[in-house]
C-alpha cells in the first residue's frame, strides 16, 4: 500500500492548476477513489495538483436563481448546507447517503463526479436535476448539460487539461418534491443501485417528472421511458408502478459480487417506485 | 517518596473504564509501526500473484540495481531457516514443508517468494516491483469439496487426493440411536471463510545486536513467549538469545496466535544485514497472507424421538485448510467436534473430519476457533428438528437441555462440563424479548404478507484454554506479583491482553487481595525479557487461566505480607484488612507500605523468610470452564429487496462471575458484531483460479458501526468451581450465540414459505432470490 513517488503541488491560483494540468500534471480533490489506487499501483500518476488548496472553488451560493456548488465542496459542506437544504433538499439527500462520516469529510463533489464512477451517489442526483458542469480549461471555460457530461465508466466530457470547476443545479418551486433511495454495497458504501426522483404536480396530475439512476449501468442516466410514462398522469400507485417497470429498460446492466444484473434490474424497478412515492409525499 | 493510597473500596464486580483506553483513543500507544530505530532498514516481501504455479526462475538483478536496495533474498537463502511450525501432532497428518520463502513452487496468492531490503520503505517497494519471476502457471483448486472430488489439481503433487488429515471421533451408540429414531434430520451446513481483519495488521521489527549475540524481535502478536521458542529454533538461535516484544496490539481474533514466516524472515535479515529491519503488513496482504476463518462444509444428522427429544447426533466435516498448516490448523475442526453436541443431553455422537489441501491460505482459530461452526451446526439443526416436529424452538431446547441437577456433565465427546443452568439465560431472553407476545404478532404479520422472524439461539462453548493435556503447548497460566519498597504493586502476567482490558481486571484483583488503589498497580505483559515465560491469550483464557495465577501468586504474596506485618506489630495473630495488617487482639496495625519498607530493607526478618515481596505462581487449570447463553433475534425482511432488518437483539450470557461489567458489555458487543459479519455480510471468496476476489475493504463487508443492531445485553450468573474467582470467560460468546440466531430468524420468517435452511452470509439478494422463487 505505498504509491510510486510523485510530484505534488499545492496550486496558488486556478490559472497555476490549470498551467500544471495543460502540462501533463493529474488533479487531486478528496482523494477517495484517487490515493487507494495509487496505493494498489494501479493509478501512478507522476504529478498531482491538489485542488482543495484552492479556496475559491470551495463555495455554495444562490445566484441568477440557481445554486451554484464549487467542485471542492465537501460531500459533509453539502449535507450540511442550510441553502440546499432548503433549496436543493436533493442533493443534501444524496451527500448524506454517500459512503460513511470519513468520506463525507474528505470526498468532494467536483472529484466524485469528475471520476464519474458508475456506482457513485451524485449522478443519479445530478442527472434528475438536470444539473450545468462547468469545465474549465487554461484557455476557455464551457459548460455542459448532465446528459453531455456522463459518458461511460470512469469517462466523462472532460478533455486533458480540463477540470471541472462548479456543478449549477436549478430551485424548483414548492410544487416540486425529490428523493434519493439507495441500496448500499456493505462493504463500499457505493451504490448497487440508487434512484434519485424529482417530481411536480399541477392540478393533481405529474407535470414533470426526473428520474436519475445510477449503479446499474456503466454510466449514471436519465429513464427517460419512466418519466414519459408517468407525464400527466394522476399518479396513482399502478402509474407509479407501471412506470417504474420502464426504469432499465434498453440498460446493459452490471453484474459483479454484490448483485446480479436480475437483481440489480429489479432494485431499480423497487427503488424507482419508493423515490416517487417518497418524492410525491415530500411535495408541500 | 511515594506512598500507597490505602482503599477499603472493593473494585471486582465494578463498571471500572479501562486504564488501557486513554493511549488507545488519543492515538499515543506504541504499536510495531511506532518503534523506530538508529539505522532501520525496511523490507517488502514479493509475493505470488498465482495461487499454484512452478517457479522457473527469480531475476534480481535490476532490483539489486535499484537505489537504496540493501539486500534481496529468496528461498534459496534461507533454506536453512527451519520450517513455519504447525504445534498438532496426530496420527495421518501430512504436514507439508512450509518453508518461510517458496522455493520451486507457490501454493497460494500471497506466498512470499523473495524480501527486498532497503534504507528506505518507498524504494523497497519500488525495487520489488523490479524483481522478475518466471512462474509456470498451474491449474488450482480454491474449494474443499472440488479439492476431493476425482480428477482435482493436486494441491500437494506428493497427496492427489488434496487429504490433509483426517480425524474419527464416536461417543455412545449412534447406530442404536438412529434406528430407534422416530425422525431424522439432515442438512448441509457451511460456515464460510471469514478474514479475522485485526484493525492492526501483522508487523515485525528485528534487531540483531552482534555484539551481544542477542535478537530483539518485536512483533504483533497474542503469544510471545511460544513465537520467541519456536522462532529461536527456526532461526536456530539460542532461546534466552532471543527476546520478543508484543508491544501494543491492535487486535488478534486468533489472527495472531500464530507463527507467521515473516517473523523468523525478519529475524534471518537482521541477523544477514545486522542493522535493524522493519516490516509492515499492508491491507492486502493482511487479506491473502494471515490465516483466514471458518471454511466449514458439514454434513449433519440428527435423530430424535417424535416427542422431540435428541437420540443421535452425525457430523461430516470438511475442513478447508488451505495450502498449509499453520500452527493449529488441524486442531481447530476438533474444537468443533468437542462441542457438537452443544448444551444438550445425547451421549451419542458420531463425526468424521476431513481435512482438505486447498490452493489458498491456511485456515486456523479466528474468534471463537471451531465453536462458532459447531454452534452454528447444533443450533440450526435443533431448529430444522423442531420445524420438523411442528414444535416451538424454545420448547425443543428446554426438552434437550442438560439439567442443572447434573453437573458435573460428562458429554459423549470427552468433555466434563463444569456448571450449567441452561434453561436460565433462555428463561430470561424470552421474558425481555417478550416471546409470547412477538409470536402473536408474528402470526398478524404473516396474515398481512409481511415476514417477521424470531431466531433462539442456546450455545455453549469452551473456555479458559486449558488443561495442559488438552492443548499442544501447555494450558496453564503464569504470574509475578511483586511488591516495590515503595509499595507500589508490579504485576507480570504470562498471558499477552490485547484489547481483552486486562491491564484493568488483573488491577481490580490485585487492588481487592492487597487492599490498594487500582493507581498503585501496574501490570506489565507481553516482553519475554521482563515476563516469566507464559502462553498467551486466546481462547478465552486470560482471566480465568492467567487471572487465577494471578490470584495464588497474590495468596502467597498476601502470606508473607502477614508473616512481616505479625513481626512488626508482635503478634502471632493478625489478618490483612484494607491495606493493613492488623494485630486482632490489640487492633494495632501496620500499613502497607510500612511493611514493604521493612521487607526490602530487612533489619530484621520473620522466621524462615527471606527479604522482599514477590510471588510467582504457574497455574495448571483441572478443567476447561464451559460458559453459555441464549441469544434471540427478531428480524423484519423486507420482502421487495431482500433486505434483513434487525429489530431486537436480545443477549443473556452467562459467563460465571463478572469482574467487570463494562468490560464484558464490550466482548459481547464486539462479539455480537464479528458475529453478525459473519451472518450477513462477510465472506471471502476465492475464485476457480484461487484469485481472492473480496481482497479489498471495498469488496470485503467487515461490520461498521452504523450497519449495528442495539445489542441489549443481559447475564444470568453460574460460577465455575474450576477456578476460585469463579469466572469462565467471555471474548468469544457473543460471536459463537450470533450467527445461529440470526440465521434461524430469518429462516423462521421465511418458513412460511417452505424455507428450511440458508447458508451463510444472507445477503439481500440471496434472500430476493428465495423469495421471487417461492412467491
Amino acid at each position: 500500500m505505498i504509491t510510486q513517488k510523485f510530484e505534488y503541488t499545492a496550486p496558488k491560483s486556478l490559472d497555476e492548476a490549470l498551467h500544471l494540468l495543460a502540462s501533463g500534471a493529474k488533479p487531486l480533490a478528496g482523494g477517495m477513489s484517487l490515493i487507494p489506487m495509487m496505493k494498489l499501483r494501479l493509478a501512478a500518476p507522476e504529478h498531482l495538483v491538489d485542488l482543495r488548496a484552492l479556496k475559491d472553488l470551495n463555495y455554495i451560493r444562490e445566484a441568477g436563481g440557481q445554486l451554484h456548488i464549487g467542485a471542492t465542496a465537501s460531500h459533509y459542506e453539502v449535507e450540511s448546507s442550510a441553502l440546499l437544504r432548503q433549496k436543493c433538499p436533493l442533493l443534501t439527500e444524496t451527500a448524506a447517503a454517500i459512503g460513511d462520516v470519513q468520506v463525507r469529510n474528505m470526498g468532494t463533489i467536483g472529484g466524485s463526479v469528475a471520476h464519474a464512477d458508475p456506482a457513485a451517489d451524485y449522478p443519479a442526483a445530478l442527472q434528475a436535476l438536470e444539473a450545468k458542469f462547468v469545465l474549465k480549461g487554461a484557455k476557455s471555460e464551457r459548460t455542459v448539460s448532465a446528459a453531455e457530461f456522463f459518458v461511460d465508466t470512469f469517462t466523462t466530457a472532460l478533455e486533458p487539461g480540463e477540470i471541472l470547476r462548479e456543478v449549477i443545479v436549478p430551485i424548483d418551486d414548492a410544487r416540486t418534491g425529490t428523493s434519493y433511495q439507495k441500496m448500499a454495497q456493505p462493504a463500499s458504501g457505493f451504490a448497487i443501485v440508487g434512484v434519485a426522483a424529482r417530481v411536480r404536480v399541477n392540478a393533481g396530475k405529474v407535470s414533470f417528472v426526473r428520474i436519475g439512476v445510477t449503479g446499474l449501468s456503466n454510466r449514471a442516466y436519465r429513464a427517460t421511458a419512466a418519466e414519459k410514462a408517468l407525464e400527466g398522469k394522476t399518479p396513482s400507485p399502478a402509474d407509479i408502478q407501471a412506470a417504474a417497470a420502464l426504469v432499465a429498460q434498453g440498460v446493459d446492466a452490471n453484474s459483479d459480487l454484490h448483485a446480479s444484473s436480475d437483481y440489480r434490474r429489479h432494485l431499480a424497478v423497487v427503488h424507482t417506485v419508493r423515490a416517487l412515492k417518497t418524492a410525491l409525499s415530500r411535495i408541500a | 517518596m511515594a506512598t500507597t493510597t490505602v482503599k477499603t473500596e472493593t473494585f471486582v464486580g465494578k463498571r471500572i473504564r479501562r486504564r488501557e483506553d486513554p493511549r488507545l483513543i488519543t492515538g499515543t500507544a506504541t504499536y510495531v509501526e511506532d518503534i523506530q530505530m538508529p539505522g532501520m532498514h525496511y523490507a517488502v516481501i514479493v509475493r505470488s500473484p498465482h495461487a499454484a504455479a512452478r517457479i522457473r526462475s527469480i531475476n534480481t538483478k535490476q532490483a539489486e540495481a535499484a537505489p537504496g536496495v540493501v539486500s534481496i533474498f529468496t528461498g534459496k537463502d534461507t533454506k536453512g531457516v527451519g520450517a513455519v511450525p504447525c504445534g498438532v501432532v496426530m496420527p495421518d497428518l501430512r504436514v507439508p514443508q512450509h518453508t518461510i520463502l517458496a522455493t520451486d513452487r507457490v501454493y497460494f496468492v500471497g506466498h512470499p517468494v523473495a524480501v527486498v531490503v532497503a534504507r528506505d520503505r518507498y524504494l523497497a517497494r519500488d525495487a520489488a516491483d523490479l524483481i522478475e519471476v518466471d512462474y509456470e502457471a498451474l491449474p488450482a483448486v480454491a474449494d474443499p469439496e472440488k479439492a476431493l472430488a476425482k480428477g482435482a489439481p493436486a494441491v500437494h503433487p506428493q497427496w492427489p487426493d488434496n487429504v490433509a488429515f483426517t480425524y474419527h471421533q464416536d461417543g455412545g451408540n449412534v447406530d442404536k440411536a438412529f434406528a430407534e429414531a422416530d425422525v431424522v434430520v439432515k442438512q448441509r451446513i457451511t460456515s464460510q471463510r471469514l478474514v479475522p481483519m485485526a484493525m492492526e495488521t501483522r508487523g515485525v521489527v528485528a534487531e540483531w545486536r552482534g555484539a551481544d549475540r542477542q535478537l530483539n524481535l518485536y512483533t504483533s502478536t497474542q503469544i510471545p513467549h511460544l513465537v520467541r521458542t519456536l522462532v529461536a529454533g527456526m532461526l536456530g538461535l539460542e532461546e534466552n538469545r532471543m527476546r520478543v516484544i508484543a508491544p501494543e496490539v491492535g487486535g488478534g481474533f486468533g489472527s495472531k496466535l500464530n507463527v507467521y514466516a515473516e517473523e523468523a524472515l525478519m529475524g534471518y535479515v537482521s541477523m544477514k544485514i545486522q542493522k535493524p529491519v522493519k516490516w509492515i503488513e499492508s491491507r492486502r496482504e493482511n487479506f491473502t497472507c494471515t490465516i483466514h476463518g471458518r471454511g466449514h462444509v458439514d454434513y449433519y444428522e440428527v435423530a430424535a424421538k417424535r416427542d422431540g427429544t435428541i437420540l443421535g447426533i452425525k457430523l461430516k466435516l470438511i475442513q478447508d485448510v488451505g495450502a498449509y498448516h499453520q500452527l493449529l490448523t488441524p486442531l481447530i475442526p476438533q474444537l468443533s467436534v468437542l462441542m457438537m453436541p452443544g448444551i444438550y443431553n445425547t451421549q451419542n455422537i458420531r463425526a468424521d473430519i476431513v481435512g482438505v489441501f486447498t490452493n489458498c491460505v491456511p485456515t486456523d482459530a479466528y474468534r471463537g476457533a471451531g465453536r462458532p461452526e459447531a454452534t452454528h451446526g447444533i443450533e440450526r439443526m435443533v431448529d430444522l428438528l423442531a420445524a420438523e416436529l411442528k414444535m416451538d424452538p424454545a420448547e425443543i431446547r428446554f426438552k434437550n437441555f442438560v439439567t442443572k441437577d447434573n453437573f458435573p456433565y460428562a458429554t459423549a465427546t470427552g468433555l466434563t462440563y463444569d456448571s450449567g443452568d441452561y434453561a436460565a439465560p433462555l428463561k430470561k431472553a424470552l421474558d425481555l424479548v417478550g416471546y409470547v407476545k412477538l409470536r402473536q404478532e408474528q402470526a398478524d404479520a404473516r396474515k398481512q404478507g409481511k415476514y417477521m422472524g424470531i431466531g433462539i439461539s442456546t450455545y455453549g462453548e469452551i473456555c479458559a484454554i486449558g488443561p495442559s493435556p488438552a492443548t499442544p503447548a501447555g494450558g496453564w497460566e503464569s504470574a509475578t506479583v511483586k511488591i516495590e519498597p515503595s509499595g507500589k504493586v508490579t504485576i507480570m502476567t504470562g498471558t499477552c491482553p490485547h484489547g481483552q482490558g486486562e491491564e484493568t481486571t488483573f488491577a481490580q484483583i490485585a487492588a481487592d487481595e492487597l487492599g490498594v488503589g487500582l493507581d498503585d498497580i501496574l501490570v506489565i505483559r507481553g516482553d519475554t525479557a521482563v515476563v516469566q515465560y507464559g502462553i498467551g491469550t486466546f481462547g478465552s483464557r486470560a482471566t480465568a487461566v492467567g487471572g487465577t495465577a494471578l490470584y495464588y501468586a497474590l495468596q502467597d504474596l498476601k502470606a508473607k505480607v502477614k508473616k512481616f506485618g505479625a513481626m512488626l506489630l508482635e503478634s502471632e495473630d493478625v489478618s490483612l484488612v484494607g491495606g493493613q495488617v492488623i494485630d486482632n487482639k490489640s487492633g494495632k496495625s501496620k500499613s502497607f507500605q510500612e511493611i514493604a519498607g521493612a521487607a526490602y530493607r530487612a533489619l530484621k526478618l520473620p522466621p524462615n523468610t527471606e527479604p522482599g515481596l514477590m510471588a510467582t505462581r504457574f497455574w495448571e487449570p483441572p478443567n476447561f470452564t464451559f460458559p453459555f447463553g441464549a441469544h434471540i433475534v427478531v428480524t423484519d425482511i423486507d420482502g421487495e429487496t431482500g433486505q434483513i432488518k434487525i429489530r431486537r437483539y436480545v443477549a443473556v450470557d452467562d459467563c460465571g462471575n463478572i469482574l467487570n461489567p463494562l468490560i464484558v458489555d464490550g466482548q459481547v458487543h464486539g462479539g455480537v458484531a464479528q458475529g453478525l459479519g459473519q451472518a450477513l455480510w462477510e465472506q471471502a471468496v476465492y475464485d476457480d483460479n484461487g484469485q481472492l476476489i473480496t481482497g479489498e475493504l471495498m469488496d470485503y463487508a467487515v461490520p461498521r458501526a452504523h450497519l449495528m443492531p442495539w445489542i441489549e445485553s443481559h447475564h444470568t450468573c453460574t460460577p465455575s468451581p474450576v477456578n476460585p474467582l469463579g469466572v469462565k470467560g467471555v471474548g468469544e460468546a457473543g460471536t459463537i450465540g450470533c450467527s445461529p440466531a440470526v440465521v434461524n430468524s430469518v429462516v423462521d420468517a421465511l418458513s412460511p414459505l417452505g424455507v428450511r435452511h440458508i447458508d451463510m452470509p444472507l445477503t439481500p439478494e440471496k434472500i430476493w432470490k428465495i423469495l421471487a422463487a417461492k412467491n
